[in-house]
């Protein structure tokens, strides 16, 4: 009776009640007087807990889940023998509510999906959104995605580092990424006038173009960001603790990868070279010279690695796409999806008609379907949108890829530590409002 | 840790003498070249491609029901296709309530860099139930999970078809089906009422539970409602 009973308690942190309907607790304190901080149990109540499984739960509210994540985990000893992960505790219905909204005003909600890689969904919106229209974006406007989708990158892949360091305990490495990731927010406060919900883009151009210091601050931030990506390269590659906490665990060969859907650093840190920038280019990504680091092992250490590589290569791609940002327009001139200046709104009857037949419907793009994927920090994420005419989409569908890659976590724990379940959810970066949306 | 079992996969590598991929630019929105894997489908399932045709340049092949998980299982095996890459699995319900509702899968071949659309079309009134790909691609299983939560498209085969995003006694229906309102089926009053009168407590299943065979030491009461198939968390 004594044994269940213990497992009761530890499962459910639920006061058990015995046969006489008092609560019973299995004691802490022993009762010679010894010492409180003694697990020691009395004799008579000492559990027997050989062969015996342990339910053990995890969030959804815990630091260590980044976000509200539960996960129930048989443990045997502190071997995980299964895990049961449950989602949905953010649910907020985008993909319904983006069913009432017109093309334009759907990009605020693309801020807060994957709220750490805000400019890259709002550009991996409006691509889309254009692809359904049928736009071809300027040259101007293409370079200014492709540094809003790096700077991104960049942040998202910062917080990783920086929350999975402290996951793992490591303190510093925390406190210099989120000082570089401060940098880039104040760049894009300064672009856009908002640091996380971004909103960058429209369909057809974008919110705002960069202002006059922008250019020189970003040349002074890829210059700055590799001194510091050195440092906590030397603070964490070669960490013996680092190491010892993160290699050979949620082991994923390269065909499990492919065959669990598993996209981004994941993907890549199990050995498929697969980026979506390289195998189906958007944006001009083709033309710029870049790397996609690839592991070997599939493991934590590879997954840390490919993504400290990866902040590398976007400072590679950054710096190159300062040197090309041509002059020009940043809109299209298509008065269909870009309104006219509002001083010809006043004076001019056409443009007048055209700002109010936008703002009042809406654009509305031809009868079609398109399903856009970008390679967003996580891995691959996809727009799949349907117009039926009208100026709201039928469907508008994410496809998040941290949503595919957590759905991995039960097969990837299996058979590891419990302290190990941390290091290897913390690996997947999971972004919650992405998962549950 | 053994590296020896580690061979990488490149993507691409099948694809012999064709330029590097550039991104697409002046798309029509009909027509274009079609995704040359539909010839070799059209060849293997002579009955099974009901329509294909290019939309924005990709290429969409609506397919016959009850053929498209050999269609699917085909495409993933055959080594000139090698669709090994599940992206999505979604659906699609139309305002004009005439229309089928589309059950679209996204499937890529990553070493031949191609990118294919499967539907199935389910008409208005017929069973709402399509084969599952979970014994191809193992991505499948939340993926169809969630389209039956979010749709209540029965995928036959999938091991594990519960909810994911809601909750299981979640009784409003279906929230991505076109008649089910925005702000909800039951009203406000009701929603928090069923809120308030969720159990707390009974935050596990029943499997959860006899993992630590503690289901037999619950208390009365709770094990008689957990008995009675009543959860609130999960």
């Amino acid at each position: 009776m004594a044994t269940t009973k213990r497992t009761v308690e530890v499962a459910l942190s639920t006061t058990g009640v015995d046969a006489q309907g008092k609560p019973q607790r299995v004691p802490l304190v022993l009762n010679d007087g010894g010492s409180p901080l003694a697990l020691e149990a009395p004799p008579s109540l000492e559990p027997n807990l050989e062969g015996e499984h342990m339910l053990i739960n995890i969030g959804p509210q815990h630091p260590a889940t980044h976000g509200v994540l539960r996960l129930v985990l048989e443990l045997d000893g502190e071997t995980v023998v299964r895990c049961i992960p449950h989602i949905g505790y953010l649910h907020c219905g985008f993909e319904k509510i983006g069913e009432y909204r017109q093309y334009n005003q759907i990009i605020p909600w693309t801020d807060r999906e994957d709220y750490l890689n805000s400019p890259g969904n709002n550009v991996a919106f409006a691509l889309g959104a254009e692809r359904l229209f049928g736009i071809e974006i300027t040259d101007r406007c293409k370079v200014l995605r492709v540094m809003a989708c790096e700077m991104s990158r960049i942040i998202s892949h910062l917080v990783w580092l920086g929350t999975t360091s402290i996951d793992i305990g490591a303190f510093t490495p925390f406190l210099w990424a989120f000082q570089q990731r401060e940098v880039i927010y104040e760049m894009l406060e300064s672009w856009i006038g908002a640091r996380l919900t971004t909103s960058l883009t429209r369909v057809g151009g974008m919110g705002a173009d960069i202002p006059d210091d922008f250019i020189p601050k970003l040349t002074a931030f890829t210059k700055n960001f590799p001194k510091v990506l050195g440092e906590i390269d030397r603070m964490l590659t070669r960490n013996g603790v680092w190491v010892g906490r993160t290699v050979g665990l949620g082991v994923m060969s390269p065909e499990e990868a492919v065959n669990y859907g598993l996209s981004g650093p994941m993907l890549r840190a199990s050995g498929v070279a697969y980026d979506v920038r390289k195998d189906f280019p958007y944006l001009d990504y083709e033309t710029y010279d870049f790397d996609v680091p690839v592991g070997t092992n599939g493991d934590v250490y590879d997954r840390f690695l490919v993504r400290m590589e990866e902040l590398r290569q976007s400072t590679r791609i950054l710096e190159q796409a300062i040197k090309r940002l041509p002059d020009g327009p940043v809109n299209v001139n298509d008065h269909r999806v870009i309104l006219p200046p509002k001083s010809k709104a006043t004076s001019d009857m056409e443009s007048m008609i055209h700002h109010f037949k936008q703002v009042m419907e809406g654009p509305r793009p031809p009868i079609g379907e398109a399903y856009v994927a970008v390679e967003s920090p996580k891995g691959e994420k996809g727009y799949y949108m349907v117009s039926d005419g009208s100026s709201k989409p039928v469907r508008w569908r994410i496809r998040p890829p941290s949503f595919v890659n957590l759905s991995a976590i039960a097969k990837m724990v299996e058979g590891h530590l419990l302290s190990d379940v941390i290091a290897i959810n913390a690996s997947i970066d999971i972004v919650m409002g992405e998962i549950d949306r | 840790m053994s590296k020896g079992s580690f061979s990488p996969v490149i993507a691409g590598s099948a694809v012999t003498n064709a330029a590097a991929p550039v991104t697409p630019k002046n798309i029509p929105n009909r027509g274009g070249a079609m995704n040359p894997s539909v010839d070799a489908i059209r060849a293997q399932f002579p009955t099974a491609i009901k329509r294909a045709e290019v939309t924005w340049g990709e290429t969409v092949i609506i397919v016959d029901r009850t053929q498209v998980h050999d269609l699917i299982l085909w495409l993933h095996d055959d080594a000139t296709q090698k669709y090994d890459y599940l992206s999505d699995v979604t659906a699609v319900e139309f305002r004009d309530f005439e229309q089928p509702i589309e059950v679209v899968w996204h499937i890529r071949s990553l070493p031949f860099r191609r990118f294919l659309r499967v539907k199935v079309e389910i008409e208005k009134g017929s069973e709402m139930a399509v084969p599952s790909v979970w014994d191809i691609y193992k991505s499948a299983d939340w993926l169809e999970r969630e389209c039956y939560d979010m749709f209540g498209i029965t995928f036959a085969g999938h091991p594990d078809l519960r909810r994911l995003l809601m909750w299981e006694q979640y009784k409003e229906g279906y929230p991505l089906r076109k008649d089910f309102p925005l702000r909800g089926r039951f009203s406000r009053s009701e929603q928090l009422r069923q809120a308030l009168a969720a159990n707390p407590e009974a935050r596990y299943s029943k499997e959860e539970l006899s993992i630590a065979d503690a289901f037999e030491d619950l208390p009365e009461d709770m094990r008689r409602r957990l008995g009675s198939g009543e959860r609130t968390g999960e």
